[in-house]
């Protein structure tokens, strides 16, 4: 009798010995290391942009992301909402520049392979979203003629060296901006057609420098890219590569049952597309509708892909030229932010709706329907045990 | 088999201690009810673990075939009112989740002719997922033999998606759908 119950002892304890590993079925392991960073092809040119990998173009670039005279008043520079030492974000539910804005500052690691840029995509290169910040009276709240005097004053040497001669700037008034105050406008408008085009093309260099420097900003491997690669060659995963029964569990639910993984894909964790997953509005902020608003912006936009200050060939600009412009999907659609760092930057959403991961992952349990527009998602049934998991998971795409 | 000699060795007769007592036993005890039973129940306990076994080793030997009947992911097909056949390929032979792609569509008539000077409109999305394409894809160029180019597709995500095909030309207008599996 002792002898059968030592078998059969013997035979559990080898059943559940072979339930510690992880058991990964062949597409789940195809999933996985789609998911790694070794998969990240490298970063390809920006044709728009000719000194998009001019070293020159990134220093300054650099100087500029760091400059608070950058700004209206001299307080704020990008690097004051996009912070060095936070993952270039600010950790605040919305962006805080000249004044309030209504959208929480994205991190930007990765961001040069982005297809659209701002979480409704309103600008369609990394360059022309640089500049967005500069006039935007709640962000560093400047003036396009006054950022070109700027230029001159503190950076010509260094500006003539990469972009060739500035223009004269005799007449050129000391504050002016299509987008400006009215006053700035009107001095904007009373300004020559060739006065307004070279102080655009000193202003689209300002975003082409920044731009330069921001395409050096990429994503670090974590501890799933290290699990994922000792998972791939079969070798057996050491110190914090081996993940947790929970992390493990939270994987194949993000993978499978949970369906994250449909829209956080690739190595970056994002399919760069707009979704509208119900993510409610702040109640103390302006109307938000998302990717349908953004639409025209982006296509009344001088500095987009189609205008003047491109350079290269116009075949660059497939993803303007064939934008879904009217879809009802549009409305309230954001875009999918990559996972990477995200266990360690809440809080979340396009607002900061969400405060932790937690309540992250009990909003797409729930799928609570969206305010306007239809949510692309559906409820799930998680447990208790399975929300911690997916939680416990999105910790390991830190460092 | 295995089964059965792990049952024969741990065997239940309190007295037993290995393969021969074992039969000892059962023949000194020959003719008593209760050692029958026993052996019998040893022998089906032999025979239900030996099934088991076979039966892992033909499930996990298998080829995984019982998938469930997916969407139909022919390239070529009949429109739907069969005034064209189409065919609908990736004009770099390969689909690339998550760029921009150009594919190719060929429109022959009946009786295999190209079809030139078509007009086509392009639409489709994901209908597990509520939303449209992420593009707007156009027929952008007309390369000869019926051949056209559709550009601007782009599959963000994985799973099934639907492109539909409104084709109008002197032949008459018809319509198709061609399921792509990412």
């Amino acid at each position: 009798m002792r002898r059968l119950f030592c078998f059969l002892a013997l035979t559990v304890a080898v059943l559940l010995g072979g339930c510690g590993k992880p058991d990964f079925s062949d597409a789940e392991k195809k999933t996985i290391a789609s998911l790694a960073l070794n998969t990240l092809p490298a970063l390809k040119p920006d044709t728009t942009n000719r000194f998009a990998d001019v070293p020159a173009a990134a220093a300054l670039g650099s100087t500029l992301f760091f400059d608070a005279g950058m700004s209206r008043d001299g307080t704020v520079s990008c690097s004051t909402c996009h912070k060095i030492d936070r993952q270039f974000q600010d950790d605040l539910p919305q962006a805080v520049g000249v004044g309030r804005t209504n959208r929480r500052t994205m991190p930007l690691a990765g961001v040069a392979r982005d297809p659209w840029f701002f979480w409704d995509g309103r600008r369609d290169s990394l360059w022309a979203q640089a500049l967005t910040p500069l006039e935007n009276p709640l962000e560093q709240a400047g003036n396009r003629t006054a950022y070109a005097h700027y230029m001159k004053a503190r950076f010509s040497e260094r500006y003539e060296r990469i972009f060739g001669p500035l223009p004269d700037f005799s007449g050129i008034p000391l504050n002016a901006s299509p987008l400006g105050s009215n006053a700035e406008k009107a001095a904007w408008n009373a300004m020559s057609g060739a006065q307004r085009d070279a102080v655009n093309s000193v202003y689209a260099n300002i975003g082409k420098a920044i731009a330069a420097f921001e395409r050096s900003i990429e994503p670090a491997p974590t501890r799933f890219d290290r699990f994922a690669l000792d998972l791939a060659t079969g070798a057996e995963p050491k110190g914090d590569a081996a993940f947790s029964r929970e992390e493990i569990l939270g994987l194949k639910l993000f993978i499978g049952k949970a369906n994250c993984v449909t829209c956080h894909n690739g190595p970056r964790f994002t399919d760069n597309g707009f979704h509208n997953t119900g993510v409610p509005p702040v109640a103390d902020l302006p109307p938000d509708r998302g990717r349908v608003d953004a639409v025209a912006q982006v296509e009344a936009d001088p500095f987009n892909c189609f205008g003047a200050y491109r350079d290269g060939e116009a075949s660059a600009c497939g993803e303007l030229r064939f934008m879904v412009k009217d879809a009802p999907e549009l409305v309230r659609a954001y875009k999918t932010p990559s996972l990477r760092g995200a266990a360690t930057r809440p809080p979340y959403m396009h607002a900061g709706q969400f405060s932790s991961l937690d309540e992250v992952v009990a909003h797409y349990a729930k799928a609570a329907p969206s305010v306007e527009g239809t949510s692309e998602i559906h409820p799930l049934e998680l447990s208790d045990r399975e929300r911690a998991a997916l939680v416990a998971f999105l910790k390991t795409l830190t460092e | 088999m295995l089964g059965k000699q792990a049952f024969l060795r741990h065997s239940v007769f309190p007295q037993a201690g290995g393969m021969r007592s074992t039969r000892q036993n059962v023949v000194r005890r020959r003719g008593t009810g209760l050692a029958s039973l026993w052996r019998y129940l040893l022998a089906g306990l032999g025979l239900a673990a030996l099934l088991v076994g076979v039966l892992a080793a033909v499930y996990l030997t298998a080829p995984h075939s019982a998938q469930p009947v997916g969407p139909d992911i022919s390239r070529t097909k009949k429109t739907d009112n069969g005034l064209y056949v189409a065919s609908f390929v990736p004009e770099r032979g390969v689909v690339r989740q998550g760029e921009l792609e150009s594919w190719v569509l060929t429109l022959k008539t009946k009786t295999g002719a190209s079809v030139e000077r078509a007009a086509i409109a392009i639409s489709g999305g994901m209908p597990q997922h509520n939303h449209g394409l992420p593009t707007s894809p156009q027929a952008t160029d007309y390369l000869g033999e019926g051949r056209y180019r559709i550009e601007g597709l782009k599959f963000t995500m994985s799973g099934l998606w639907q492109l539909r095909f409104a084709i109008s030309s002197g032949a008459g207008s018809d319509t198709v759908l061609f399921n792509v599996v990412l």
